[in-house]
């Protein structure tokens, strides 16, 4: 096992290569999420806007 | 001539937002799967190179990475010169998601390019080096794309406009696949895509092979599920939104 | 031929009128490669070694300040709709302005580069080579630099995002230029990279202005 994470005595170089692109991967992952709930906020975010414009005020019911 | 149905199907939002949704856990698992099976198999399974020792371990990353950087930017060219020559929006969503993932893709292909240099070539970097340079440009263009993009407070504006300067810088692509058979360089020439049996050991050639497959299918997870927040953004008024939204149309 | 020559010379009437202006890219291009030798080491040998290097990083900073606005005084007053409606197509508008702005501001640009290049202690001999080698990749230079202009239009503040769209795609012009450059330099031949220059030109020339083109029309909408 300790083998395995040395590599040989080039740990340094195989392992910030593997973190690197699995740090790459995740952030996009973390990315297309976020963008995703941000636009989904946003629509419900104008949603109840035009409900609350919509919604009749006592002037208007006069 | 009649088009099929998939096809005008293909350019609904509400129709791709839905598909993209089934088809992502899949891929995604799919992409995990392949990704920990290429890595271990890479990691602790191949044997030690008889020249680089254990750092050519990096072979599992780094080409596939750097391939997958060039069809991120192909696949934002070509959307964005449908996009613009078609006008369909969906096209235009298509661009901006891989636009990010293309960049993000390139940094790491440079930087484990750039780990991978120091222990075997004895350096970081190499600036006559025609790949290196050429995929240096690939980021320039990516980044130059986000900036256009960032600039134009209108949408269709900033589509268009950064259509034009995906497709013209689609030239660098084939570039650099080219620039090692074209140039003698540092890097070494195609051991991969020759025709005839690639002059790599087996015992290799196959988690090469898994993680190009891995990193393929992971590339368009990201894509569709990225996808799906555009549409969203993108068609934020429209009544099928505010429906997935809200329950209850408004 | 004679709406190119009109557009021609109407450019060059409009940059004769304004002098100054037609000026300033070729004091910066003189004020940054006298900057170097200053910042660098004043050693004759060593001044050779990076003029080439330094004095076409210059042409292309300068180039892109000269015409990094090409379109946009056409556009703020109305003239350039106007250019775009007319039946003359629009790629012919395009190499007409961009000529124009080549005959005024790099063609003098390329003038003092001889004078520059002795300050570098560079032989006589490497002059032919240089100056055709920038007279191949200027074209190329200009017809990408309009590109970044024609994108941004629109854009009130466009002039700094410019330079990040532009200098990299100028990457293989700079190194095939001083790749000529140098063989001149080293009286070898140098005929290989000026071809590729020539390549570039006839590339750019021929497909830039559709894309110059349809930039402006989208920027002008």
């Amino acid at each position: 096992m300790m083998e395995f994470l040395r590599m040989g005595g080039e740990a340094a170089y195989v392992w910030s290569a593997y973190g690197i692109t699995l740090a790459v991967v995740l952030f996009n992952a973390w990315w297309a999420r976020w963008t995703h709930q941000q636009a989904l906020e946003r629509a419900r975010a104008s949603l109840s806007e035009t409900r609350t414009l919509k919604t009749p005020t006592v002037r208007q019911v006069e | 001539m009649r088009l099929p149905r998939w096809f005008h199907l293909l350019g609904s939002p509400p129709f791709v937002y839905g598909l993209a949704g089934r088809l992502v856990p899949w891929l995604r698992a799919i992409a995990i799967v392949l990704l920990l099976v290429g890595a271990y198999w890479g990691l602790a399974v191949a044997p030690p190179d008889r020249v680089q020792g254990e750092v050519y371990r990096i072979l599992f990353l780094h080409p596939q990475v750097a391939y997958i950087s060039m069809m991120a930017y192909v696949v934002m060219a070509v959307s964005a010169g449908i996009g613009f020559i078609w006008r369909i929006k969906l096209a235009h969503a298509v661009a901006v998601t891989a636009a990010p993932i293309g960049t993000t893709f390139t940094a790491c292909a440079l930087a484990t390019g750039a780990i991978w240099g120091r222990p075997t070539w004895g350096t970081f970097w190499q600036w006559t080096d025609p790949r290196i340079m050429s995929e240096t440009l690939l980021l320039f263009l990516f980044l130059g794309y986000l900036a256009l993009r960032a600039a134009f407070d209108d949408r269709d504006k900033a589509d268009r406009v950064s259509a034009i300067l995906a497709v013209v810088g689609v030239v660098n692509v084939p570039i650099i696949h080219y620039s090692v058979i074209w140039w003698n360089s540092l890097h070494q020439g195609p051991s991969f895509m020759k025709l005839d049996k690639p002059s790599i050991a087996p015992e290799m050639l196959t988690p090469f092979l898994i993680m190009i497959a891995a990193f393929t299918v992971c590339f368009y997870w990201l894509l569709l599920n990225g996808l799906r927040g555009q549409i969203v953004e993108r068609e934020r008024d429209t009544r099928w939104v505010k429906q997935l939204v809200g329950g209850r149309e408004a | 031929m004679s709406a190119f020559g009109a557009i021609v010379r109407r450019d060059v009437r409009v940059a004769l009128r304004r002098l100054s202006e037609a000026a300033n890219p070729l004091l910066f291009f003189v004020i940054v490669a006298t900057l170097f030798p200053l910042a660098l080491s004043p050693n004759a040998d060593e001044l050779r070694e990076v003029g080439v290097g330094v004095l076409w990083v210059s042409t292309l900073l300068s180039s892109l300040l000269a015409l990094e606005g090409l379109f946009r005084a056409d556009a703020d007053d109305g003239s350039l709709e106007q250019l775009m409606l007319s039946p003359v197509p629009i790629s012919v508008t395009v190499v007409a302005k961009i000529a124009a702005h080549w005959l005024m501001t790099i063609l003098p640009l390329i003038a003092l580069v001889p004078v520059l290049a002795l300050s570098y202690s560079m032989p006589l001999a490497a002059l032919p080579t240089m100056i055709g080698a920038l007279l191949l990749a200027t074209p190329t230079l200009s017809v990408l630099t309009a590109l970044g202009a024609a994108l941004t239009v629109s854009l009130r503040r466009g002039g700094t995002i410019v330079g990040l769209l532009v200098l990299p795609l100028t990457a293989p012009l700079l190194i095939f230029g001083t790749r000529a450059t140098d063989f001149g330099l080293h009286d070898e031949p140098a005929a290989g990279p000026l071809y590729l220059l020539a390549a570039f030109a006839a590339f750019a020339l021929a497909l830039g202005p559709l894309a110059i083109g349809a930039a402006l029309r989208v920027g002008v909408e």
